[in-house]
């Protein structure tokens, strides 16, 4: 419906033909498509948080079995909203709560792939399908990253000393009415896109452009399977790309649908959300570049298994 | 009475701040007003998400920016 209008609009109303038609008809389908469901998904994301805070997942994973923390560590990340920022007082709290280094690593893997931007542009651009895949991959490689981190032993890379509290938490949810959820929600929601709106803007006239203009086979020559190096260089080029998920999905999406393959653009993606320069330098103040280095390479190297994994089965 | 901000020098603490330091002049009441980024300090209120509000030792809200009016109506309460 929305794309019978959007039709009406370029090729009746304005009369718009060829090559800048197809693109102006495309560039407003999408960016008011991704806009919808941006608002749409992260005040759904931001709603359900309200009952949960980082606090209660520390006491949550207080003393659990190994092999649940990884699970459920990685499984709060979906939920609970992360930033770079406080990595420090969540990374040290873990560890004062004596969670064990590996689930605290499973949890610092999953919240910032599975943030709810990166879920919103995934679910407008590729469909609930690839958001699906998305998700589960990401949950496996912050497990199994989480779990080869905890069997290392490197709880001496760890630079500050913090003292263990001996107490059990205790593990309460938010208390709050309906009203206020929705207005945190709104605001939360509210703030979330004006900061990335002007992303999703550029993200999508750039892919407009490509769509219009650039031709299949020079986007499949370097992205396809003209390419067998093409994850890992994704992967590579998705490190200093942090916090512009919102402008480089419609980019991925137009490339995939000009013959970049599948696999190649989930490394990618994962890549833009899970390695994030920023997280790095800001955690660098407490652990050590070893054991920060070693945090890159078995992420790294679980999203480029991925990216190959796919390319390999479609 | 007195607030502190717990915050480690992240966009939403200095914003948390401001908010603070605007609901404290509406109040007209004498608050005593302490920016805490030490990080240990801020691990003994066992808050693990930043900003946090601590009111008169008791901490109030964790990794969120509170509107002036909410804090006014702490400080009021």
């Amino acid at each position: 419906m929305w794309q019978n209008s959007v039709d009406y609009l370029t090729y009746d109303l304005f009369h718009l033909e060829g090559h800048l038609g197809e693109a102006i008809n495309f560039f407003i389908y999408d960016t008011v498509k991704i806009w919808f469901l941006l608002l749409t998904i992260i005040f759904a994301v931001s709603f359900l948080r309200t009952w949960f805070n980082t606090e209660y997942v520390r006491a949550h994973l207080q003393g659990k079995p190994a092999l649940y923390g990884h699970a459920a560590a990685a499984a709060f990340g979906i939920i609970t909203p992360f930033c770079s920022c406080s990595a420090i007082p969540l990374f040290l709290g873990f560890i004062q709560a004596r969670i064990p280094l590996g689930v605290t690593f499973s949890y610092l893997i999953s919240a910032p792939m599975n943030n709810e931007i990166a879920i919103a542009m995934l679910f407008g651009l590729f469909g609930w399908k690839v958001t699906a895949i998305y998700i589960g991959f990401g949950l496996l490689v912050a497990i199994i990253g989480g779990w080869v981190i905890g069997r290392l032993n490197l709880d001496k890379e760890i630079l500050m000393d913090v003292k263990p509290i001996e107490t059990q938490l205790q593990a309460n949810l938010v208390k709050q009415s309906f009203k206020e959820r929705s207005k945190e929600a709104w605001d939360y929601t509210f703030d979330i896109f004006k900061k990335i709106y002007l992303y999703v803007l550029v993200g999508v006239g750039v892919g407009a452009w490509i769509h219009g203009y650039i031709p299949t086979d020079f986007i499949a020559q370097y992205t396809g399977e003209g390419n067998p190096f093409a994850v890992i260089i994704a992967v590579i080029m998705g490190i200093p790309m942090y916090s512009n998920a919102a402008g480089v999905m419609p980019l991925v999406e137009v490339l995939t649908g000009k013959g970049m393959l599948l696999g190649t653009a989930l490394s990618f993606m994962m890549a833009v959300t899970a390695l994030s320069l920023p997280e790095a330098l800001i955690l660098k103040k407490i652990i050590s570049l070893k054991l920060i280095g070693i945090f890159f390479a078995i992420v790294g190297s679980g999203i480029i298994a991925i990216g190959y994994l796919f390319n390999f089965i479609l | 009475m007195k607030i502190e901000v717990l915050g480690t020098g992240c966009a939403k603490c200095i914003t948390l701040e401001n908010v603070v330091k605007q609901a404290i002049a509406k109040s007209g009441k004498f608050v005593q007003l302490e920016k805490v980024d030490d990080i240990m300090k801020i691990m003994e209120y066992q808050v693990v998400s930043t900003p946090g509000l601590v009111i008169d030792g008791k901490v109030v809200s964790t990794g969120k920016v509170l509107s002036v009016d909410e804090v006014l109506a702490y400080i009021n309460g």
